[in-house]
């Protein structure tokens, strides 16, 4: 394997009401993942399973009153975590770009799009208004806006939500950044639209050799379009592995019950869709054992003890579940 | 292929006329109330600025034959118990209401933002400190503060744009400090940092735009309150001292006193008191749906 390009050992975040009299919520716990140069990592869990809260950790963007505990996140050999603030920046959307769920309020209504991609550039490579501009008309027509050199005087409004997404894309890799972050960039689209947009991000990705990091809880998009996969749940990572081998023989029970929850086209279509009982966890009082434990069809004692380890395995694979040694998930 | 790469510079938008020429344009098309509010407006600060030109007497040119004469062609708004010109005095009375309105509301308006925008963008303690500075000051009447900070100070255009500036910045900070505060919690800013940007940039870039339209009815608004404030103190001695002629002195001293027997000298200086302060509303009212973008017809 490559050298990673973006290591996270042992992250812990938590979001916690300042003066202490409310128990802090455990939004990230012991988190370790690595991406590599050029390779796409998609984070997939439901709402609340910590993965948009680690993507924004990567560059510590967390929102008040969350903080990051402890932990080290290295991009490129440098712990992001340990930068001033000047460093910060010249790294966000420079070397790290990202691109956010929402591409409705994403962009500043006030001002025109050309501006809008030509920010980035001018803040980071200090390029004069018109060489930034014309870079723009670049960038735009990369991510196949019609007529970019007419629509840079365009404002938001006028563009619709997909044409929005790709105005972001093209923003987001103006700098020509080594590590793309994806926050559900498709769900808020139609789902025309939205295939259209993963190929764009793929492709566009591809041919700046950038590594992707793409959020979702669409286990549809992350066997189309991701290399390796990570399963959040409760704040960890439950289990992570190459995506054909996750998908063909899932490990953990969580993943196992994602899986078995999806509509499939082929095999018996009529009967109903398997679902996964019980409520995600609460972050701010997860149980002493695994947070699966309590919707778990093979729950023994030890679960409730203690979190299970995330145990590597052969082939890249790696998953957090006391059962399957011993033979019985 | 190589022509559309050879056309790229070219294709940046062209721009045949200059800004505020095509501005004017769309003010005069879309908004007409706006526009004559603006032509209104730029009458009377023109006439203010030429008023030395303008104004057939002397502003302290007493004639005493001719003292309370009604309207008439010698003296077109007639004249007070001085026999002066009330033309005159109404003429050079816009120099010093413009004056004081204008700047003040523009000193307001900086203050406003200032303080708006640094408390709500900022947070955390800063925000809880200056918000109760804020309310400490707010919980004086303003008559009461003016009252006193003037009888300190002493009566004076500079002391009352001054004090009116920072009177109504400060209380317009509460509003600015609202728009900052959703604005700031909406995903363009936090896209925002995410490219990178400093808190300086976000500032002038992201927040500063987007409250604009709270702050040009803001500032509209507080020139027309400014002007009504100083012809208030003014009625309570504590403006601009007489003889020099303001609307608001005019209307409380004069106007009052003769009331009965001279309602013209009253009419005059509340008439164009009105008529300014509402030009500046609707001309502000125009400004603001002209400079969002999503108003603009695509």
């Amino acid at each position: 394997m490559k050298e990673a390009l973006l290591r996270i050992d042992d992250l812990n975040v938590t979001f916690g009401s300042r003066f202490g009299n409310r128990p802090k919520v455990r939004a990230v716990t012991s988190l370790s993942l690595e991406v590599a140069p050029g390779e796409t990592l998609a984070i997939v869990g439901e709402s609340g399973s910590g993965k948009s809260v680690t993507a924004l950790s990567i560059l510590r963007l967390i929102p008040e009153p969350g903080r990051i505990e402890s932990g080290s996140i290295l991009f490129e050999g440098r712990d992001l975590l340990a930068l001033d603030d000047a460093g910060i920046r010249s790294v966000r959307g420079n070397r790290i770009a990202m691109i956010f769920q929402e591409p409705m309020s994403s962009l500043n209504p006030v001002l025109t799009i050309g501006r809008q991609v030509a920010e980035p550039l001018r803040l980071h490579r200090r390029l004069k208004r018109r060489d930034a501009m014309e870079q723009a008309v670049l960038h735009l027509r990369s991510v196949a806006i019609p007529d970019a050199g007419k629509r840079l005087g365009d404002y938001p409004h006028q563009f619709s939500g997909g044409m929005r997404q790709r105005v972001m894309i093209a923003m987001a890799l103006a700098c020509h950044p080594r590590l793309l972050i994806a926050d559900e960039p498709t769900t808020a689209l139609d789902v025309t639209v939205q295939a259209q947009i993963l190929e764009l991000l793929k492709e566009r990705t591809r041919e700046a050799d950038s590594a992707l990091i793409l959020i979702t809880h669409d286990l549809g998009v992350v066997a189309r379009y991701a290399d390796r996969v990570a399963v959040m749940y409760g704040g960890r990572i439950v289990e992570s592995g190459p995506a054909a081998a996750l998908y063909a023989d899932p490990r953990h029970p969580y993943t196992q019950g994602l899986l078995r929850s999806v509509p499939r086209l082929e095999g018996d279509c009529g009967g109903r869709l398997d679902s996964i009982d019980g409520q995600p966890p609460d972050l701010a009082a997860l149980p002493p054992g695994c947070a699966f434990a309590p919707r778990c069809p093979h729950t023994r004692d030890r679960c409730r003890e203690a979190p299970p380890p995330l145990e590597s395995a052969v082939g890249g694979r790696a998953w957090a579940c006391y059962g399957y040694e011993e033979g019985v998930a | 292929m190589t022509t559309v790469a050879a056309a790229a510079p070219d294709a940046l938008p062209v721009r045949d006329q200059p800004r505020w020429w095509r501005f004017t344009v769309r003010l005069f098309r879309t908004k007409p109330l706006g526009a004559a509010g603006a032509v209104v407006f730029a009458i009377f600060l023109f006439s203010g600025i030429f008023a030395g030109v303008l104004a057939p007497y002397g502003i302290n040119e007493t004639d005493l034959v001719h003292r309370l004469e009604p309207p008439s062609r010698q003296f077109l708004l007639g004249t007070d118990h001085l026999g002066r010109d009330l033309f005159s005095r109404v003429l050079m009375g816009a120099r010093l209401s413009m004056i004081v309105g204008f700047c003040a509301a523009a000193l307001a308006t900086v203050v406003s933002i200032v303080i708006g925008v640094l408390s709500g963008y900022l947070g955390g303690w800063f925000d809880m400190l200056t918000q109760r500075l804020v309310d400490a000051w707010m919980t004086f009447p303003d008559l009461v503060l003016l009252i006193v900070i003037v009888s300190v100070v002493g009566p004076g255009i500079t002391q009352i744009v001054i004090i009116l500036g920072l009177l109504y910045g400060i209380a317009g900070s509460r509003i600015v400090r609202g728009a900052v505060t959703s604005v700031r919690e909406h995903v363009y800013t936090h896209a925002a940092q995410s490219i990178g940007a400093g808190t300086f940039h976000i500032l002038r870039r992201h927040i500063l735009p987007n409250v604009m339209p709270v702050v040009i009815v803001l500032f509209t608004t507080r020139v027309g309150a400014v002007i009504l404030s100083e012809a208030a103190l003014s009625f309570l001695g504590l403006g601009v001292p007489p003889p020099a002629p303001t609307w608001g002195g005019m209307l409380s001293g004069d106007g009052r006193t003769y009331l009965y027997l001279g309602p013209w000298l009253a009419l005059a200086p509340g008439i164009c008191l009105t008529v300014v302060v509402y030009a500046a509303n609707v001309f502000g009212d125009a400004l603001r749906d002209l400079l969002d973008p999503r108003m603009r017809g695509t």
